[in-house]
């Protein structure tokens, strides 16, 4: 028997048939998650037409220091996690645990530097619906640009802790001898995972940040 | 007595951690049964409020509540799964040839994320209703409705997820998993109309659940997202509902016009006509599907070049169904045709399907579309497809892998009944339904002026005869569990592979992996005769 | 109320019968379609039915002929439908000029109308015979949609923006005024009627009754009150642009592009002053948000065409260059 028979599930023939459906299931996935969030896209884009004013004095409310601080950490993150799928293919059991905690620091960084612009948001009354306040002649239509910016934030940032919980998992996996150079698809799909979550943002960042 | 996979494991557990896709498939059919039962006693409730013109029976909140419980159990825990999650799952392994679909657990995942979202839903209706329509249109939805929305909104938030699933392991299986020799155009046309189904399930469903997502953020946390107090626009959320939901009709029908396809062959021992038009023209329906979405909106307010775009690709998207009845109607021609339970369906959905296919050209075009829109020919055009056509095609299949499933015959003589029943019953509660909205009797309307009253009572009257066909099928079938003829494992002598193993078939689907020869539908009517006489 | 089994529709306006002959049209093409599958199916279920003694022999599986003819057909008659079918949208959704001005503004669960000439109605609206009337529409709430089927017209009406629809009366009479779009507790209550009479009684009546007043001066005496017209002086001095004229113009904005002044551009600028603010001004002039109803933007908005009827008025009026 092949040593690495022992990853075959019962209702597949081979391990190439099972990695290319896990490889195939994970991009459908991320084509899932894609409209998922070209929905609020969409919002995003209709509103900014209707209102590009109200957009721009809302925008320049966030911190873009923080944000291109925030936007360099996932950036970062993504690399480490490249590593960890470099490592596993190499057999690196120790690099493969190594870049994923970093990846999972990086991530938690993030979420935390997330959370602090939240607060910050929140001392300066612009959260929406509750006594928000926004100076000059375009309140309301701040007031959208805050619902989506929150919202969209926030589905990502949920991505982001999904993420974590995922590689903590596949943290475990690796611990107990389950990944081989032949075989790691779990670790080559939470990296795919990672830079899509990644990828999100990268147009996340520019859209609420940057247009001005 | 010989293992199969309903006798392996008796236990709760078995069945309730079970990753074998039969077993799941029995899940998803017993607890969408069940739903089936729930939408429909609301329906019953609407329609006989509807018998006169003054509202009397319920009140106009509680009616508000029947339309909605009976719009949103039907549509998203009911039609949505039915046909894919059921028949679907237990068939699609077993006619590729493989041992079960790509992703065992995920499957599990999805009836598990179907009952948490429809006991969500459920709960929402049950404890205080939801009065929104199955639309959820905002403002309406999101400001100004009372109710459980926000309950409501997450338990379809969360079946969407099954769906998308489901739609993700179907697509997987199909590519990776196909038994030797099973070349794509030698698949069963019922996996060819999944494969499309599947597509929208992925690509579409995500939308919706988004924007119900939104909908109920916009409630809890009182964030204006549509409000219009803010600026927010009320025509976005239709454009991304509908997004959404115009493809969730071709959810619902695609995987009825593949059962078509099996019954129509098996039963008149033909080759399908033009196979690979059949095919095809899913994937055309399933890619044009996701570019009509603004036909809901003509009287919106959206600018009217924009609705003579959507109109036309409307009119494109009717096309490919009309090829398929042509088709489905040239297999007949020179066959040998058998009328078990199957086929009366079978026969019944060409009827209705047409008549569906055909008024929805009346809501395609803009000029008419104007005066029917929103009204009962719209409720009747959408139930001539999802009650004519999808129920239907799903009740034939049904019969049809009945004897699969559970290795037993249901009594013919009820079935052919039940069919007719139904087929009766149907049509006197919508055809009136057209009249009366061509006469301008708007829908969602729990009183009405007097002169819509005397074709109000003929649908109700066609709903109780309907409702009685209904009943018909639950019971017989129920008793042919216990007393049922053995059917052995191949009463219809259909050349699918889901029928070259046991009935009820064995854990692993087939003793030995089948190698596929021949096209589909390799069926000779000339030899059925001779073997006949 | 007649009572009774009644299959068809009254023909009410102009439009009616149009949307009638591409009705029957349609039928048409549904009786032949629907009739073909069931007769062949029909006849194919008798003639090869099992055990019946006919040729089977070379069974047909496959015909391209067929199968562009069946597919070429169909496309051919869909792209005629929807020719037609798009020409009367057209139709439907083009008032033309000269037509009779009416608000309308829809709330749970009720329609207010107004006449130019002042008249308010609820839930009932008298229209002369043989006159364009041009409804314009809008919500206090959530979505309604204006529905009259004798007319074979129907908008939805919207919160926060104006819609529009128009008809011709061709027949005296009361006809029913539906709400088509779901709108809560009270929808199937939102109905009402259209009573169409001559226009000789329909100035009488106009007449009769309280004395109201033109929507225009009412919007001239909010104009006065809310001291519009301390910064849209008519002398073009003033810190705000001159309303003289204005409406129906093109206005050019201090972004670069221009946007025709409509009744939706006047009720923005009225509520959110800078989203579309005029070249040459300075972004000064406050929200009014919260201080307006639907029906006092309405009768700005009147006072405000007014003012470009007006014989004096400066430039000459652009035709609107898109909708």
């Amino acid at each position: 028997m092949h040593p690495e028979s022992r990853f075959l599930a019962h209702h597949f023939d081979s391990l190439e048939q099972q990695h290319e459906a896990a490889t195939m299931g994970m991009w459908l996935f991320l084509a899932t998650e894609i409209l998922f969030f070209g929905g609020m896209f969409t919002a995003y884009g209709v509103y900014r037409s209707f209102y590009p004013q109200a957009f721009v004095a809302a925008s320049h409310h966030l911190d873009v220091t923080i944000g291109t601080f925030n936007t360099g950490v996932l950036l970062t993150s993504s690399l480490t996690a490249a590593l960890a799928v470099h490592a596993a293919q190499a057999g690196r059991r120790r690099a493969v645990i190594g870049f994923l905690v970093a990846t999972m620091l990086l991530g938690a960084t993030f979420l935390g530097v997330k959370g602090f612009e939240y607060h910050h948001k929140f001392v300066e009354s612009l959260i929406p619906g509750h006594g928000f306040v926004f100076p000059g002649p375009h309140a309301r239509h701040a007031e959208l640009f805050f619902s989506l910016y929150f919202v969209m934030t926030a589905f990502h940032a949920l991505h982001i802790l999904i993420g974590l919980g995922v590689m903590a998992y596949v943290i475990v996996l690796t611990r107990r001898g389950q990944v081989t150079p032949e075989h790691h698809p779990s670790v080559e799909l939470t990296g795919l995972y990672w830079h899509f979550v990644d990828i999100i943002w990268v147009f996340l960042f520019p859209l609420l940040y940057l247009i001005r | 007595m010989k293992s199969h996979y309903l006798n392996e494991d008796y236990s709760v557990r078995s069945w309730l951690l079970t990753t074998d896709h039969k077993r799941i498939g029995i899940l998803f059919l017993l607890s969408i049964t069940l739903f089936f039962i729930l939408g429909g006693a609301a329906a019953v409730a609407v329609r006989l409020e509807l018998l006169t013109p003054e509202g009397d029976l319920v009140s106009a909140e509680a009616y508000n509540r029947l339309f909605t419980a009976h719009g949103v159990i039907m549509v998203f825990f009911f039609l949505i799964p039915s046909i894919p999650s059921v028949l679907g799952n237990f068939f699609i392994p077993m006619m590729i040839g493989a041992r079960d679909l790509a992703f065992p657990r995920l499957n599990l995942l999805s009836w598990y994320l179907y009952m948490a979202g429809g006991l969500l839903g459920l709960s929402a209706i049950v404890g205080g209703g939801i009065d929104t329509g199955w639309t959820f249109y905002t403002p309406y939805s999101s400001v100004f409705a009372n109710g459980q929305v926000i309950l409501a909104a997450t338990g379809v938030f969360i079946a969407g997820f099954s769906s998308i699933l489901t739609g993700l392991n179907f697509i997987v299986t199909i590519h990776t998993m196909r038994a030797p020799g099973l070349t794509w155009f030698r698949l069963p046309l019922f996996v060819w109309a999944h494969y499309a189904t599947s597509f929208i399930q992925v690509l579409g469903t995500p939308v919706v659940a988004s924007v119900i997502a939104l909908v109920g953020i916009e409630r809890l946390f009182g964030v204006g997202l549509f409000d219009p107090a803010l600026g927010g626009d009320p025509l976005l959320f239709q454009h991304l509902f509908w997004f959404y939901s115009h493809p969730a009709v071709y959810i619902m029908i695609l995987p009825a016009m593949g059962v078509i396809s099996e019954l129509v062959t098996c039963f008149s021992r033909k080759r399908i006509f033009g196979y690979e038009f059949v095919a095809y023209s899913s994937i055309a329906i399933a890619a044009v599907g996701f570019l009509v979405w603004g036909h809901h909106m003509f009287v919106s307010g959206q600018s009217m070049y924009a609705g003579m775009v959507f109109s036309f690709l409307s009119f494109l998207v009717a096309i490919p169904s009309a090829v398929k009845t042509f088709n489905w109607t040239a297999t007949l021609h020179k066959g040998s045709i058998s009328f078990a339970t199957p086929m009366i369906y079978t026969l019944g959905f060409l009827g209705l399907f047409a008549i569906g296919g055909l008024t929805g050209l009346f809501l395609a075009c803009l000029g008419v579309d104007v005066h029917v829109h929103d009204t009962y020919f719209v409720v009747a055009h959408f139930h001539y497809i999802m009650v004519g056509g999808t129920v239907m095609a799903y009740l034939g299949g049904i019969h049809f892998w009945w004897p699969k499933m559970t290795g037993r015959l249901y009594p013919e003589f009820w079935g052919r009944l039940s069919a007719m029943v139904i087929f009766i019953g149907f049509n006197l509660t919508f055809f009136p339904q057209f009249l009366l909205g061509y006469m301008g009797m708007p829908r969602r309307y729990y009183a009405y002026p007097g002169e819509f009253q005397v074709l109000n009572v003929m649908s109700t009257a066609g709903a109780s005869i309907l409702g009685f066909g209904y009943l018909m099928p639950l019971c017989y079938l129920l008793w042919s569990l216990k007393y049922g003829a053995e059917a052995g494992p191949n009463p219809w002598k259909s050349v699918g592979l889901e029928w070259q193993t046991e009935s009820p078939p064995v854990v692993q689907n087939f003793e030995t992996t089948p190698e596929v020869t021949q096209e589909a539908y390799a069926y000779d009517a000339q030899e059925a005769e001779a073997d006949a006489s | 109320m007649p009572q009774g089994l009644q299959l068809f529709p009254q023909q009410a306006s102009t439009i009616a019968k149009h949307v009638d002959w591409l009705y029957f049209f349609l039928i048409a093409v549904t009786i032949f379609f629907a009739t073909l599958v069931c007769v062949l199916v029909t006849f194919f279920m008798i003639r090869y039915r099992r055990g019946a003694k006919v040729d089977r022999s070379n069974p047909v599986n496959h015909s391209t002929t067929l199968e562009l003819l069946w597919t070429g057909i169909p496309l051919v008659l869909a792209m005629v439908i929807f020719a037609w079918g798009a020409v009367l949208f057209y139709a439907i959704q083009t008032p033309g000029q000269g037509a009779m001005e009416i608000y309308v503004v829809g709330k749970q669960w009720m329609w207010k109308l107004q006449h130019p000439a002042g008249k308010k109605e609820i839930n009932e609206l008298h229209v002369p015979l043989g006159k364009r009337v041009r409804l314009t529409m809008t919500s206090e709430d959530v979505i309604h949609s204006f529905y009259v089927p004798a007319f074979r017209i129907k908008k939805d009406v919207l919160p926060g923006r104006y819609t529009t629809l128009w008809f011709e009366a061709t027949k005296l009479g009361t006809f029913h005024l539906f709400c088509a779009e779901y709108c809560g507790l009270g929808h199937s209550r939102m109905i009402g009627r259209v009573v169409v009479m001559t226009p000789g009684d329909y100035e009488k009546w106009l007449s009769g009754g309280g004395n109201e007043e033109p929507l225009e001066v009412s919007g001239e005496r909010l104009f006065q009150r809310l001291a519009c017209a301390t910064c849209h002086r008519e002398d073009s001095k003033g810190r705000g642009p001159s309303l003289a004229g204005v409406f129906g113009t093109s206005v050019r904005l201090k972004s670069g592009a221009s946007v025709v002044a409509d009744e939706s551009y006047i009720r923005e600028s009225i509520l959110e002053p800078q989203a579309k603010l005029t070249a040459g001004f300075d972004p000064v002039m406050p929200t009014f948000t919260g201080q307006l109803g639907e029906e006092g933007i309405i009768q700005l908005i009147a006072y405000i065409k007014s003012l470009a009827r007006k014989p004096d008025s400066s430039a000459p009026p652009t035709p609107p260059t898109s909708h």
